[in-house]
């Protein structure tokens, strides 16, 4: 199959994919290779460029030969250690050297929360990072040892499974969930995962036999199952368990789920943060080939199915289904609108699934023992259990299974959380919450969660934590729609004025009306939640704000006036006192 | 069943008039038809509806939902002209006005520009956000058209008549959040290394004076200009717009 639109089918051929490995050639992406890329895929020069532009890993200018990117997520993140990097490799965050060996920038959560700090070089996750590590980082780089050659151990990514639960904790044979499937057929199949109360695990929690059977019944040249492991909400680092210990499962959910929809392809969506799991899920698909779990006839049956990976490229909006679909397709990641929804018009305008990583490991568990066994855990409204990435401050942090219903404080118990002032249920665009409220539970009727837990004790800066999301969803704003685009850099710009001393209460109160209007009239679920912690901080802890505020001025401007000199002053090369306001 | 059996059938309400609609009408479709006006500035008739700027937000039912985009259907009530809701829209217009940089006063659209006619058809009065003065590229590269940056809105208005109606693909919308911008389908990256010509609608489509045709400023004067002698709210004022140079009074 070729499409103008989408991939032709082999994995190098996927713009991202060769985008990638152009970035990794010459350390960015050259107008001479937008041009070639152009024409290898016959894509318009202006799509070409308007991906290169989009995604957070791809660059016009040349970035170092050792390119380090640090997390700036609350959990994984420590923005002052990159400074101290960049202090000693004497480079200015954000720019590559003069001598072109070595950059040093932020980027949004890598999900390593549960053993940060993290950072990212030459897209290779490297873990755990401590002051001394940080002079061994300098020292070879400063020696030109190329990547491949550090120490192994310094890239070691841990499961930190603390806690099994159903999903977890339940062994798998690989192939029983298929063979289940087989057997029992689409409609039989299709009915246990009704039966099971499945709800979708990326958050929203849409029912996962309805999308099936709409999806099923939806008329189309072909349908498409995908698998999201764009996982990209900060705090949030289950999926990347799921995928490095049990693949497998995850496969079989695709693959079941493919039979039940009458689809022969699926698409696994990673996000190019996670690009350090490919080699292994490759072999993962290989094994699946030669069991023939995957591929023609699979089980010996009439079913053909295979499935490709495709890895992002550093934006999170892409965890949105529509966005994932576009991305697949070559562009930018803009969240589609909707009505129609991908089960009938998805990706290439065919009906398909986009399902969370965990659910289709679910699903490949139900397929085993049943819709009861599964509907059996868990509360009335939020069947089954859910995986949780538990970061911040704690003294165990990792992933965590519970069945729905669990209270927080439980949680907090377990994982040894004490003098909490604070809990981001769900990531930037869930919710914060205070002690107490501690007693709520995790469940799609009470707490939602697509995962993230991240702990904040009483010795942190809330308006810090609260000023990193804000910056987070100004940074990955899709850029579509009016609210979001302008309104989260509004939000972001209002919270900095606070953050510097230099806000009024009418700041509070602008800012407030501001996140009220992004949340309510944003084209997709980013903006929609975007204001998420600035309006819960505000209803829950409205004394962080309070603290920060000019008090004794009436009036407050803007800008500083005599910071706006500064250029006046360069051009005239002037810095006397009379080239200064007061 | 008839065509209008299903008119008959099929209404929805706005602001507590009832209106009839087709089936695969937007609310936007149904509300043109019926000479009601719902603020817009991405939505042209004729074109892929696009729903990114927002202004044609309105409440179905209690819900948020673009009127460009939400099909119309059966007992949907809808708020429209309410005090609240323009208000959001007015916010949404000093936030297009403040994302970019718009003097009206030194700018050819001036009488012309669907923004400013919004703008005053929402009592906006200033900016009232702080400005973000962005630095961005003018295109003067073709002989006949210029491409005034400063001046986009990101409606993409241009990106969809250049593929919908001219059949050619001149215009994208590149880079991400509020570092997005209109860029041009050439490996040069300028306009003058595509294939528009100022016979193409899309070099006529922009809402705002982001692309203008260059030796025809000032022909008309300002006084006698599209928004001096319509308001953007009037029914049938679309056709209108596109007629720049020559006025409705002026066959």
């Amino acid at each position: 199959m070729e499409s103008h639109n989408g991939p032709t089918g082999q994995t190098g051929a996927h713009l991202l994919h060769r985008l990638f490995e152009v970035q990794q050639q010459y350390m960015h992406i050259p107008k001479q290779s937008i041009l070639e890329l152009a024409g290898e895929l016959r894509l318009p020069v202006s799509q070409v460029e308007s991906v290169v532009d989009f995604y957070s890993f791809f660059h016009r200018t040349p970035r170092g030969r050792f390119d380090l990117l640090f997390s700036n997520c609350t959990s994984c993140g420590d923005t002052a250690m990159m400074r101290s990097l960049c202090k000693r490799l004497n480079v200015t965050p954000g720019e590559t050297r003069a001598d072109g060996l070595v950059s040093i920038n932020e980027t949004s959560c890598i999900g390593m929360c549960d053993q940060g700090p993290a950072l990212l070089v030459n897209s290779r996750t490297l873990t755990g990072l401590t002051a001394i590590r940080l002079e061994q980082i300098a020292a070879q780089i400063e020696a030109g040892v190329p990547v491949p050659e550090w120490p192994v151990e310094w890239f070691r990514v841990q499961d930190n499974v603390r806690k099994n639960g159903l999903l977890l904790g339940t062994a798998f044979e690989t192939g029983s969930g298929l063979r289940a499937a087989l057997e029992k057929g689409p409609e039989a199949m299709l009915a246990e995962v009704t039966q099971s109360g499945l709800r979708g695990r990326g958050g929203a929690g849409f029912s996962t036999g309805m999308k099936w059977k709409f999806c099923r019944e939806a008329k189309g040249d072909a349908h498409y199952v995908v698998c999201n492991a764009d996982e990209g909400e900060p705090g949030t680092f289950k999926d990347r368990i799921l995928l490095s210990s049990h693949a497998h499962a995850v496969f079989e959910g695709m693959s079941i789920c493919g039979h039940i929809i009458g689809a022969s392809k699926g698409y696994l969506y990673l996000r190019g943060e996670y690009r350090y799991l490919l080699n292994d899920l490759h072999a993962v698909l290989k094994r699946r080939h030669k069991a023939r779990l995957l591929g023609k006839h699979i089980l010996g049956q009439a079913f053909d199915f295979d499935i490709e990976i495709i890895v992002g490229a550093g934006a999170y909006i892409c965890g949105e289904e529509s966005a994932l679909i576009e991305s697949m397709e070559q562009k930018r990641g803009i969240p589609r609108v909707r009505p129609p929804f991908p089960v009938t018009k998805g990706y290439l305008d065919q009906p398909t699934v986009v399902n969370n990583v965990e659910t289709l490991a679910a699903a490949a568990l139900i397929a085993v023992h049943g819709g009861a066994w599964f509907s059996g855990h868990g509360s009335e409204k939020s069947a089954g259990s859910k995986v949780l990435s538990i970061s911040g401050d704690c003294t165990t942090p990792g992933v965590y299974e519970y069945p729905f219903g669990v209270s927080i404080q439980r949680i907090l118990d377990d994982c040894g959380a004490e003098d909490v002032q604070a809990v981001q249920v769900g990531g930037p665009s869930g919710t914060l919450i205070a002690p107490d409220e501690f007693e709520r539970k995790l469940g799609f009727e009470d707490l939602a969660t697509g995962g993230s837990f991240m702990i904040y004790s009483k010795d942190r800066d809330l308006l810090k934590v609260i000023s990193n999301f804000t910056h987070f969803f100004a940074h990955e704003s899709c850029g579509f729609c009016t609210p979001c685009r302008v309104g989260t850099t509004l939000l972001k710009n209002g919270l900095d004025k606070i953050a510097s001393g230099h806000g009024t209460k009418s700041d509070v109160d602008e800012m407030y009306r501001m996140a009220t209007m992004v949340k309510r009239r944003s084209h997709c679920g980013l903006g929609q939640t975007a204001p998420n912690p600035l309006l819960d901080a505000l209803k829950r802890f409205p004394e962080v704000f309070e603290q920060r505020l000019v008090h004794d001025s009436e009036f407050e401007p803007h800008f500083d006036l005599d910071a706006a000199l500064e250029e006046a002053r360069q051009i005239s090369h002037r810095d006397d006192a009379e080239a200064h306001l007061a | 069943m008839s065509d209008t059996m299903k008119e008959n059938n099929n209404t929805i309400t706005i602001d507590g008039r009832e209106i009839p609609f087709k089936e695969g009408q937007t609310i936007m479709d149904a509300a043109l038809a019926a000479d009601i006006y719902i603020p817009h500035l991405c939505h042209r008739p004729g074109l892929k509806p696009h729903g990114s700027c927002k202004l044609c937000t309105v409440e179905v039912n209690g819900r948020s939902a673009s009127a460009c985009t939400l099909p119309a259907a059966k007992g949907q009530e809808i708020s429209n002209n309410t005090e609240a809701l323009n208000g959001v829209r007015k916010t949404i217009t000093q936030m297009l006005f403040v994302e970019g940089n718009h003097f009206c006063p030194a700018c050819e659209k001036t009488g012309d520009c669907t923004l400013q006619a919004v703008a005053y058809h929402l009592d906006m009065l200033d900016g009232h956000f702080p400005q973000f003065y962005p630095r961005r590229e003018v295109d003067a590269s073709h002989p006949g058209i210029v491409l005034d940056r400063d001046r986009c809105i990101m409606c993409e208005l241009c990106v969809r008549t250049s593929r919908e109606m001219d059949g050619k693909d001149v215009f994208a919308i590149t880079g991400r959040g509020i570092d997005a911008k209109l860029i041009v389908n050439s490996a040069s990256g300028k306009l003058a290394d595509t294939d528009i010509t100022t016979d193409d609608l899309a070099a006529h489509i922009c809402p705002v004076g982001a692309i203008l045709i260059k030796e025809h400023g000032y022909e008309v004067p300002i006084g006698r200009r599209t928004f001096d002698l319509h308001t953007i709210a009037e029914p049938g004022v679309e056709p209108v717009i596109l007629r720049k140079g020559k006025h409705a009074d002026e066959h």
